[in-house]
């Protein structure tokens, strides 16, 4: 049986993964942030999963306005870094689990999840910069990934709430798969940060440490939280932090913090990331 | 109170513009911004295409008049306003395609964004970022 074994919430800043490529990751600015994953990478090379849910966001990559799936499911077996304007980043293609990725379309539309199916799409710096924080540069990724895209920029975006439940449905699509596998779900996106108006630059250390508190304490009290607060506390742009609840809702109730490390900035935003494992009831 | 029900009763309000305008500096992008912002954003996404982005840099007013947008999106794409293009309907996403057609960083629009300079702003994130006190709400609620 499959069965879902860590979750990981992560930043997924872009800058990050250029100075990364770039050569650039010893650099002052940029080797605290590095330092700071190194404790999840030694340990993801002892976990080994197989297969990584990867809730994340596209930022006009794959989507544009012309069409704005609120969830969607990557069915594809291979997934082509985006070129977001600048070129693709030159890593390895990214490999789906498209067995494991149909079970769960089939599993959470009958529990009224309607998903949208992507069978060709391309992966922006929001999907790949995880994958380089937390497996650092391999010449193939050792994980095959589901990518799970949530809409964070167009109004209405789903609710905290509702991110949660499609973590809790996903679990249990996971849990009836038949094939034994180590499966984690990562969230990703925020910390606090805001790239537009005069707000831009905003950082709200006291808000995301709280987050991150009641993350494993108490998340029904960010499942309550309305998209109001989560912008006005954390960003516009840390709406994204919806996210995180995706992979909390598919831990189950309770867990347990093995790793915790924030740092500002990562060029506009704040940098959090957590290891999550749940604890049997 | 079934949580579900508890969530949905509280997000009963609007979601649009008007809602959000309680937060200072901060653009939200709602229906009513993405119906304004139809055709500028458009063009944005047209600029993902290496054919389209070297017409765009050949003649940037002959590549606008392609496109249905009005004269003052038009005139705020030819000077850059990023300001302008925002409260003309355009996504951040978006306008940042023209930035990266000039090679600009999303930290400088960011910076011309808040009206400081881009080594000003970069100081400013590496002493912590813009501090929220003071900045959540126009009405004085929080």
């Amino acid at each position: 049986m499959a069965r879902i074994t860590a979750g990981i919430g992560s930043s997924h800043v872009p800058a990050i993964g250029a100075a990364l490529d770039g050569g650039r990751s010893a650099h002052p600015d940029w080797a605290p942030i590095f330092w700071g994953y190194e404790w999840t990478r030694e340990w993801e090379r002892e976990q080994r999963p197989d297969v990584v849910i990867l809730v994340y966001n596209d930022h006009a990559s794959a989507f544009s306005l012309d069409m704005v799936p609120t969830f969607a499911i990557g069915c594809a077996d291979t997934f082509a870094p985006a070129d977001e304007g600048w070129g693709p980043r030159r890593i390895p293609h990214v490999h789906g689990h498209s067995e494991l990725a149909w079970h769960i379309a089939n599993s959470v539309v009958l529990e009224e999840f309607d998903l949208t199916f992507m069978n060709q799409m391309d992966v922006d710096h929001g999907l790949t910069v995880p994958l380089s924080l937390m497996l650092g540069q391999p010449q193939e990724w050792p994980v095959k990934v589901i990518p799970l895209a949530v809409n964070v920029i167009q109004y209405p975006t789903p609710t905290a709430n509702r991110c949660y439940r499609l973590g809790e449905a996903i679990a249990r699509a996971v849990r009836s798969f038949p094939e034994d596998l180590n499966v984690q779900v990562w969230g990703t996106g925020g910390m606090s940060h805001q790239l537009s108006g005069t707000r831009a630059g905003l950082i709200n250390r006291e808000w995301d440490t709280k987050f991150l508190d009641q993350l494993t304490s108490d998340p029904d009290a960010l499942r309550r939280m309305s998209h109001e607060e989560y912008i006005r506390e954390a960003g516009s742009e840390g709406m994204e932090l919806i996210m995180w609840m995706t992979m909390r809702g598919a831990l189950g109730p309770a867990v347990r913090e093995l790793r915790r490390f924030y740092h500002v900035p990562a060029s506009n935003t704040a940098v959090g990331h957590v290891v999550l494992t749940p604890v049997a009831d | 109170m079934d949580l579900a029900v508890a969530v949905r009763n509280q997000y009963d309000g609007s979601m649009s513009t008007p809602t959000f305008q309680d937060i200072p500096g901060t653009y939200v992008f709602t229906g009513e911004r993405a119906i304004q912002g139809r055709h500028l954003n458009r063009f944005c996404m047209s600029l993902m295409s290496p054919g389209n982005r070297a017409r765009f840099k050949a003649d940037e007013r002959a590549y606008l008049d392609e496109w249905p947008m009005s004269e003052s999106q038009k005139v705020a794409v030819i000077g850059r306003d990023f300001g302008a293009l925002l409260d003309l309907g355009g996504n951040i996403f978006r306008v940042l395609k023209i930035a990266a057609v000039d090679g600009r960083t999303t930290q400088s629009v960011a910076a011309s964004l808040a009206g400081q300079s881009t080594q000003e702003f970069a100081e400013m994130m590496r002493s912590g970022g813009r501090n929220p006190i003071g900045l959540r709400s126009v009405s004085g609620r929080f």
